[in-house]
C-alpha cells in the first residue's frame, strides 16, 4: 500500500475477457460524450445553461436524462443475466464467470432502484411540484443543485467500477456476513458503501428541500386539502424519506466501520450479529417501495381524470390512502424475512400488517376505476400505460398478498416467485407510471407533444415483453427455482422457461427502442407537434402557464379557490368572459446559476474514491474541500437577480406571441 | 395580491422562516439517524465476548460533568440568541465565545475517555458492545465537533456583519442544532451511562 495510491494499483484495471468489454464501452461512452460536446463547442452553454443552473425544472430534465443513461445500463445489466441463464446448458456454463454473474446482479438491482427509479422520480417532482402549487421555484434551489450532483456523484462511482476495480457481489442490499470485509475482501462492497451514501445523501436533502416546498411555498389560496393528488403523494413520498433515508445512512456506515475499523456491528465473531443489519436495512427498504410507488400513483391520480374527463372519484379517501400507507409502511419490513426466526407471534403480525397495507392500495385501484366510470375516455399513451398497470399491478400485489402468509412464504422464499413478484410491482407499479408521466407532461416541459404512434408500439412491446419475461418466473419459482442462479441443471425441467425469459428480455429491449425512437422522432417533428401551455386541456396548475414554462414558471402567481384550481378558472372564463383588463406585472426575483453544488459533488466524488481505495490524504483533501466550499459560499453576497416588471411584461408578449396559451 | 405577498415576507416572523423550518426537518431526519444508533446499542449492549461490561468501564462522575458542561453551553446559546434579539453584538459574540469553550471542553473530556478506554485495550474492535458505544457517543462527539466548526463560521458572520436579519436567522438556525444536540447526550446520558452503571 503505498501513500499516494492507496490500495490502487495497475492490476485494478486488468480484467477478464468479458469484464474488459464493460470497461472499454464505459471508455468510449465517455470519450464520446466528450467528444460530441466538443465537437458541438457545448461546453460553456452546457455549463452555464444546464449544470450550473438553479432552475427546479432543468435540474429536473437533468435528473430524468441520469435515469435514462442509468436504465440503458441496468438493462444491458439485465440482458447479461438472462443471456447467461439461456445459454448457460449442459456443458456449456455460459459466458459468465459466477462472481462475474453476481458482480452482475447485484449492480443490476442498486442501479435500477438508486440510478433509475429515483432520479426518474425526484426528475417529476422538481418540474411538476412548483408549477403545482403555483410557485416560483423549491424551497432552497442551491441544494437542489446539490442534491442532483450528489446523485450524478454516485452514479458516477457504481460506473467507475466497471472500469477500475469490482463491484459488489453480494446482492442489491450487500446483507452481511458476505459483505463483511472476511468474506468479501475486494472493493466492490466499499463502491457499493460510497455510492450510496454519497446518492443517499443526496436524496435526503431532497426530501427535506421538497417537503418544505410542499408546506412553505404553496400559492395564496391553496389548502392542503385543495392540492393536486400528485402533491400529496409527493408529500407523502417525501416523509418517508426523510423517516427512512438516515436509516440507511446508519446502517450502511455500520457496514463501514465494519469494514474500514475492524467493529463487530454485523461480523461473525465477537457478538456481531447479521440479522440486525437485515432488520435495519430493510426498516429502510421497505419504505423505499412506497418512496417510488407514492409518486407513481401521484401521476394515474392526474392522467386519469383528465384523459376522463372527469375530476377524480373519492378525493379525499385518496389522501387518507396515501397517508394512511405513509403510516402502514414501517410496519411490514419483517415481511421480507419471516424465514429469519423471529417465532409465530412476530410473523403473524407483520404478515396481518401486509395484507392491511394492501387496502389502501385497493381504495386507489377503485377510485381509478370509479373516475373512469362514466368518464369520455381519451385513449391516448398514457392511459393505456394506466391500463397496463392496473393488470400487471393487480397480479404482482396478489401475489404479495400471496407471500404475505409466511406459512406460504417459507415455500416462497428467495425464489423466482418473489423475483416475479418484485419485478411486477417496481415495472408495472412504478416503471409504467413514470412512461406515462413521461408522455403526458412532456410537452408541457419541451413544448411539444411525443409521437403517439411510436407510444403505442413501445406500450405494446411493454406488455408483451413483460409476460414472456416475468410470468414464467412465477411458474419457475413454484417449481423451486431459487433466485441468482448462473446455471442450472438439466434435468431440472426450468431451462426451457428461461429461454423464454430471456427472449422476453429482449422484446423488452424493442420497446426500449422504440421509445428511444419515439423521442428522436419526436424532435424531429417538433416544429409539427409544437402545443400551447394547455395540450390535454388539463386541470391542475401546470396548465395554466406556457409550454415549456418561463424560468420565472407564473408571471402573477395564481391565486387558488378550490381543488383542480386551472379547471375552475376555465371554467369561471367560459360563464364570465376572460377578463382582458391590462395585467400588471411585478418585478421577480431569481436566484443566480451558481457552480457550488458541482464542487460540492466533485470533492464527495474523489472522497468516495479515495475511501475505496484506501488513499487517506485525498479523503481528507476532499471532506475539507466540501467544508469550505460551504463556507466560502455562507459569505456570498449578491446571489439573486431581479428580473424586472417591465422585462416580465416583454417575456410574456413575447411568449404569448409564439403560443397560444 | 402582490403587494399583500410583499408586506407577508418583510413581516414575517423568524420562527416561521423557510430556513429555520428546514432545520427542523433536518433535526428530524437526524433524530432517526440517533435512533438507528440507540437501537442498535439497544441490541448490542450485552454482546460482551469476553470484553468489558458497560458498569466495568463507565464514570458516572465524568459522564456527569461532560453533561453540565454541555447543558451549560445551551444555556449560554440561548444567551446568544436573547442578546441577538436585543441588537447587542458584543454580548452575543461573548456568549457563544463562551459556548464554544464549554463545547470545546465536552469533546475533549469525550476525547480523553475515549483514548483511555483504547489505552486500557478496550477499543471498538474487542466487543459488539464497544464497537456499539464508540459509534453511538462518537457520532454525537462528531456532531458537537462540527457545531464548533459552524459556531465559528457564524461569529465571522456576525463579526463582520453585525446583527441583521440573515444573522439572526442563521444564529436562531445554530441554536435549534445546538439544543437539540443537547437532548441527544440527555438521552445518552440515561440510557447509556446511568441505565449502564445500574
Amino acid at each position: 500500500m503505498s501513500f499516494f495510491f492507496g490500495t490502487l494499483t495497475l492490476s485494478a484495471l486488468m480484467h477478464g475477457p468479458i469484464e474488459t468489454v464493460g470497461q472499454l464501452a464505459v471508455v468510449f461512452g465517455v470519450l464520446l460524450g466528450i467528444g460530441v460536446i466538443s465537437y458541438f463547442k457545448a461546453w460553456s452553454w452546457l455549463f452555464k445553461e444546464w449544470f450550473t443552473s438553479l432552475d427546479a425544472k432543468k435540474i429536473g430534465i437533468m435528473y430524468i436524462v441520469l435515469s435514462m443513461v442509468m436504465l440503458a445500463r441496468g438493462f444491458i445489466d439485465a440482458l447479461m443475466l438472462r443471456g447467461q441463464q439461456a445459454i448457460a446448458v449442459g456443458a456449456d456454463t455460459g459466458f459468465l464467470s459466477a462472481n462475474h454473474f453476481a458482480q452482475i446482479f447485484s449492480a443490476h438491482g442498486v442501479i435500477m432502484i438508486f440510478f433509475v427509479a429515483m432520479p426518474f422520480m425526484f426528475g417529476f417532482l422538481n418540474i411538476i411540484i412548483p408549477l403545482q402549487i403555483g410557485a416560483r421555484d423549491v424551497a432552497y434551489p442551491l441544494l437542489n443543485s446539490i442534491s442532483f450532483w450528489l446523485t450524478a456523484a454516485g452514479a458516477m462511482l457504481i460506473n467507475l467500477s466497471l472500469v477500475v476495480g469490482e463491484f459488489a457481489a453480494a446482492g442489491w442490499l450487500a446483507y452481511p456476513p458476505l459483505s463483511e470485509l472476511q468474506y468479501s475482501p475486494g472493493v466492490g462492497i466499499d463502491y457499493y458503501i460510497w455510492a450510496l451514501q454519497i446518492a443517499g445523501i443526496g436524496t435526503l436533502l431532497s426530501g427535506i428541500n421538497l417537503l418544505v416546498t410542499i408546506i412553505k411555498m404553496r400559492a395564496p389560496g391553496m389548502r392542503l386539502m385543495r392540492m393536486p393528488v400528485f402533491v400529496w403523494t409527493a408529500f407523502g413520498s417525501m416523509s418517508l424519506v426523510i423517516f427512512a433515508f438516515p436509516i440507511l445512512t446508519v446502517t450502511l456506515a455500520m457496514l463501514g466501520l465494519d469494514r474500514y475499523l475492524g467493529m463487530h456491528f454485523f461480523t461473525t465473531n465477537l457478538g456481531g450479529n447479521a440479522m440486525l443489519y437485515v432488520n435495519l436495512i430493510w426498516s429502510w427498504g421497505h419504505p423505499e417501495v412506497y418512496i417510488l410507488a407514492l409518486p407513481a400513483f401521484g401521476i394515474f391520480s392526474e392522467i386519469v381524470p383528465v384523459f376522463s374527463q372527469k375530476r377524480l372519484f373519492g378525493y379525499t379517501s385518496m389522501v387518507v390512502a396515501t397517508l394512511s400507507i405513509v403510516v402502514l409502511s414501517f410496519m411490514v419490513w419483517l415481511h421480507h424475512f419471516f424465514t429469519m426466526g423471529a417465532g409465530a407471534d412476530v410473523n403473524a403480525f407483520f404478515g396481518i400488517m401486509t395484507m392491511v397495507i394492501a387496502i389502501p392500495t385497493g381504495v386507489k385501484i377503485f377510485n381509478w376505476l370509479f373516475t373512469m366510470f362514466r368518464g369520455r375516455i381519451i385513449f391516448t399513451t398514457p392511459m393505456l400505460w394506466f391500463m397496463g398497470f392496473l393488470v400487471t399491478f393487480t397480479i404482482g400485489g396478489m401475489a404479495g398478498v400471496l407471500m404475505a402468509i409466511p406459512g406460504a412464504d417459507f415455500e416462497l422464499h428467495n425464489s423466482l416467485f418473489l423475483v416475479a413478484h418484485f419485478h411486477t410491482m417496481i415495472i408495472g407499479g412504478v416503471l409504467f407510471n413514470f412512461f406515462a408521466g413521461f408522455t403526458y407532461w412532456f410537452p408541457k416541459v419541451f413544448g411539444f407533444t411525443l409521437n403517439e404512434r411510436l407510444g403505442r408500439y413501445a406500450f405494446w412491446l411493454w406488455i408483451l415483453g413483460y409476460c414472456l419475461a416475468f410470468i414464467p418466473l412465477y411458474v419457475l419459482g413454484i417449481m423451486g427455482m431459487t433466485r441468482r442462479l448462473d446455471y442450472v441443471d438439466p434435468n431440472s425441467g426450468w431451462h426451457i422457461l428461461l429461454v423464454v425469459v430471456a427472449v422476453g428480455a429482449c422484446v423488452i429491449g424493442l420497446a426500449l427502442l422504440c421509445q428511444a425512437l419515439q423521442i428522436i422522432v419526436s424532435i424531429a417533428q417538433r416544429k409539427k407537434r409544437a402545443v400551447g401551455g394547455d395540450p390535454w386541456n388539463g386541470r391542475t396548475l401546470e396548465w395554466a402557464t406556457h409550454s415549456p414554462p418561463p424560468v420565472y414558471n407564473f408571471a402573477r402567481i395564481p391565486h387558488v379557490h378550490g381543488r383542480d384550481a386551472w379547471w375552475q378558472t376555465k371554467e369561471a372564463n367560459a360563464s364570465e368572459g376572460s377578463s382582458l383588463k391590462a395585467i400588471e406585472y411585478e418585478d421577480i426575483e431569481l436566484p443566480r446559476n451558481t457552480s457550488v453544488g458541482l464542487f460540492i459533488a466533485g470533492f464527495a466524488f474523489f472522497c468516495g474514491f479515495a475511501l475505496i481505495w484506501h488513499i487517506w490524504w485525498l479523503a481528507i483533501v476532499s471532506v475539507l474541500g466540501v467544508m469550505l466550499t460551504v463556507i466560502i459560499r455562507s459569505f456570498a453576497e449578491d446571489i439573486e437577480y431581479t428580473i424586472p416588471a417591465l422585462e416580465v411584461a416583454k417575456m410574456e408578449a413575447d411568449l404569448a406571441r409564439t403560443h397560444t396559451l | 395580491m402582490n403587494e399583500h405577498q410583499h408586506t407577508s415576507i418583510a413581516k414575517k416572523d423568524l420562527t416561521d422562516d423557510k430556513v429555520v423550518f428546514g432545520l427542523w426537518i433536518y433535526i428530524l431526519s437526524d433524530c432517526v439517524l440517533f435512533a438507528g444508533l440507540f437501537a442498535t446499542y439497544a441490541v448490542q449492549h450485552t454482546a460482551l465476548f469476553g470484553g468489558p461490561a458497560p458498569s466495568d468501564i463507565f464514570s458516572l462522575s465524568g459522564a456527569l460533568v461532560e453533561t453540565l458542561v454541555l447543558l451549560t453551553s445551551s444555556f449560554t446559546c440561548g444567551l446568544a440568541v436573547l442578546a441577538a434579539y436585543k441588537n447587542k453584538k458584543a454580548l452575543t459574540l461573548l456568549a457563544l465565545a463562551a459556548t464554544v469553550l464549554l463545547g470545546a471542553t465536552f469533546v475533549g473530556m469525550e476525547y480523553i475517555e475515549f483514548s483511555r478506554l483504547v489505552a486500557a485495550g478496550h477499543s471498538w474492535q474487542q466487543s459488539a458492545f464497544l464497537s456499539s458505544f464508540f459509534t453511538l457517543v462518537g457520532t454525537h462527539g462528531l456532531h458537537v465537533s462540527l457545531g464548533l466548526l459552524w459556531m465559528l463560521v457564524l461569529m465571522a458572520h456576525i463579526y463582520l456583519r453585525g446583527i441583521q436579519t440573515s444573522t439572526t436567522r442563521k444564529l436562531l438556525a445554530f441554536s435549534i442544532f445546538w439544543h437539540f444536540l443537547d437532548i441527544i447526550w440527555i438521552f445518552i446520558f440515561t440510557f447509556v451511562y446511568l441505565f449502564g452503571l445500574m
